[in-house]
């Protein structure tokens, strides 16, 4: 079973936004819902590999930064052109003001 | 259903006739040899000799072949027989349609005293990518005619590269059209800083070539040597076919807002389309973007189909220049107002109103993507016809998603109105 890691503090995203969390290695986008819930997928984009902390969060959606690809953030759907491959998601849960990440 | 034309046009409405439950066959022709590949990579990373020298594919063979869509490379179609609704291509074969699409895209503006000499090239294709790849080596010299956007990319390549490079721009300055002039300097800047010359306010009187080299010579008598020159001074939007079946054509195919052209079962879309602008008084442009192309794929596809939605978005273009990153939203030729918001050292955001303080466009520069999120956000004020208070705009404390949620509910208003 992989490990749950710290990532930030709960506040350090600000509501419907991402922030980019690096990790051992690799990237990750952490999200906070318009309804206060966390969520975190793989950092970049499957389309050219951009990273997608510097998109723009909608409601359930996040879109890529540099060509507006789409992914539903909560179950890593790619929603059309040009992006085809889904994105990773990975559990998140919150504790003590804390945001944990089971890294896989 | 029969698309003319594999680009990036071509091809999303082929996926999206499909994704739109269109059960019959669908065929897509394209003139070029190459699996459908995206064009935006061949100014930029296809020119680094260090990466992998495959196209970008826009879809791979195992999705069309899922979607079941037919695609024929290296035909051209040659010409429509619109009374008994035939295509003609040049291997012989005739296609019957029952809804055509030309998406047959733009090809490069010759320039005449250009024409035949071996060592001035164009950049359109994956194959001209490909033999302009082997001329960035450093020490060569490389003569960049025209100050638009191919030609700075390729510029900003191949002097990472350690090309000499001359870009020369007959107007007073490069990105004259569809460029703010505080953006152009900064990327003019940017260009000198990487030791690129530019010479602006340049014609080239002539252009000889021999086995030492390219001799340039410009209108105030300075000459220059070049190993290769490219010759970037825009695109021409490829009618011929449709002009020849008398279709109507205004710089451009002429299409209206679902994209049929004076033919109602002939659409076009695209680079080769020019089409009325809701968003801007319906004015008649033709856009040379590729996200323009995706979205009137998608849009023709859905019109092939028999639904009525009208072209609504706004004009959106990137362009990616050593670290930086541009991306222009809106049209901004006719704003009289600029309004400055400073996001950084390097990035800054421009915003374009107009007499009535509406916000026509927005255009960012700065490292990477920092430009982005805004310059989405921004559109979506554009979309909505919002007026925006001008000393928000110019605030970096102010979120432009907060604008864009007092804008809401007016904006749904007024949509109701227009619509
Ligand atoms: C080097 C380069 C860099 C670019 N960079 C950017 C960028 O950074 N940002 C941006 O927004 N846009 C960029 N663009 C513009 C963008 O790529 C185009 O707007 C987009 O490709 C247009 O798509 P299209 O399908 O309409 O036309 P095209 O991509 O031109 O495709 C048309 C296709 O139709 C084929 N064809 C034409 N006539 C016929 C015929 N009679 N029969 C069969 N086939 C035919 C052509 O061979 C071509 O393959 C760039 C373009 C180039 C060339
Ligand atoms: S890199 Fe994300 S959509 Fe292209």
């Amino acid at each position: 079973m992989a490990d749950w890691v710290d990532a930030c503090a709960a506040g350090d995203i600000d509501e419907e936004d991402v922030i980019r969390w690096d990790h051992a290695g690799r990237t990750f986008a952490i999200y906070r819902s318009p309804d206060d819930e966390y969520f975190a997928t793989d950092g970049l984009c499957t389309h050219e590999r951009i990273h997608l902390a510097e998109g723009l969060v909608m409601d359930d959606i996040i879109e890529c930064p540099k060509h507006n690809g789409r992914f539903n953030y909560k179950t890593g759907l790619a929603k059309g052109a040009p992006v085809c491959i889904n994105l990773q998601t990975y559990a998140v849960r919150v504790e003590a003001g804390r945001v944990l990440v089971q890294v896989g | 259903m029969v698309i003319v034309g594999a680009g990036d046009c071509g091809v999303r409405a082929a996926v999206a006739l499909r994704d739109l439950g269109h059960v019959g066959p669908i065929t897509l022709a394209g003139a070029e040899r190459h699996h459908p590949y995206e064009r935006p990579p061949l100014s930029k990373t296809t020119l680094d000799n260090s990466a992998d020298p495959l196209p970008k594919y826009i879809v791979t063979p195992e999705r069309l072949a899922t979607a079941d869509i037919r695609l024929c490379t290296s035909v051209t179609a040659e010409a429509i027989d619109r009374t008994r609704k035939l295509l003609r291509l040049d291997d012989g074969s005739v296609l019957a349609y029952r809804k055509l699409l030309l998406a047959t895209g733009a090809r490069p503006r010759p320039l005449p005293m250009a024409v035949g000499l071996a060592r001035c090239v164009t950049l359109r294709t994956f194959d001209d990518a490909l033999a302009l790849r082997a001329h960035l080596r450093p020490g060569r010299r490389l003569a960049v005619v025209g100050g638009g956007f191919i030609g700075l990319e390729l510029a900003a390549m191949a002097r990472e590269a350690g090309v000499d490079v001359t870009v020369i721009e007959a107007l007073p300055r490069i990105l004259q059209r569809g460029v703010p002039p505080a953006i152009a300097a900064a990327i003019h800047a940017r260009h000198m800083a990487a030791g690129v010359v530019i010479r602006c306010g340049h014609a080239i009187t002539s252009m000889v070539e021999n086995e030492t080299g390219l001799h340039i010579t410009l209108a105030d008598g300075d000459m220059l040597m070049a190993d290769i020159a490219v010759i970037g001074i825009g695109a021409l939007p490829n009618t011929a076919l449709a002009e020849a079946a008398g279709l109507t054509i205004d710089n451009g195919i002429a299409v209206d807002d679902c994209l049929t052209t004076s033919d109602p079962d002939i659409l076009a879309a695209g680079d080769c389309c020019s089409f009325p602008l809701a968003l801007y008084g319906g004015r008649r442009v033709r856009l040379e973007s590729w996200r323009n192309a995706q979205e009137q794929g998608a849009l023709a596809a859905g019109t092939m189909m028999g639904q009525h939605d009208a072209h609504r978005a706004v004009p959106w273009f990137w362009s990616d220049q050593y670290e930086l990153g541009l991306q222009i939203a809106g049209l901004a030729d006719e704003a009289v107002d600029v309004v400055r918001r400073d996001l950084g050292p390097d990035a800054f955001l421009l915003f374009h109103l107009a007499a009535d303080g509406r916000l026509l466009a927005a255009s960012g520069l700065g490292p990477g993507n920092t430009v982005a999120r805004d310059i989405r956000l921004a559109e979506m004020l554009i979309a909505r016809r919002a007026h925006p208070p001008r000393d928000a705009l110019a605030d970096p404390g102010v979120k432009l998603k907060s604008l864009v949620v007092a804008e809401s509910p007016a904006a749904r208003h007024l949509e109701g109105v227009v619509t």
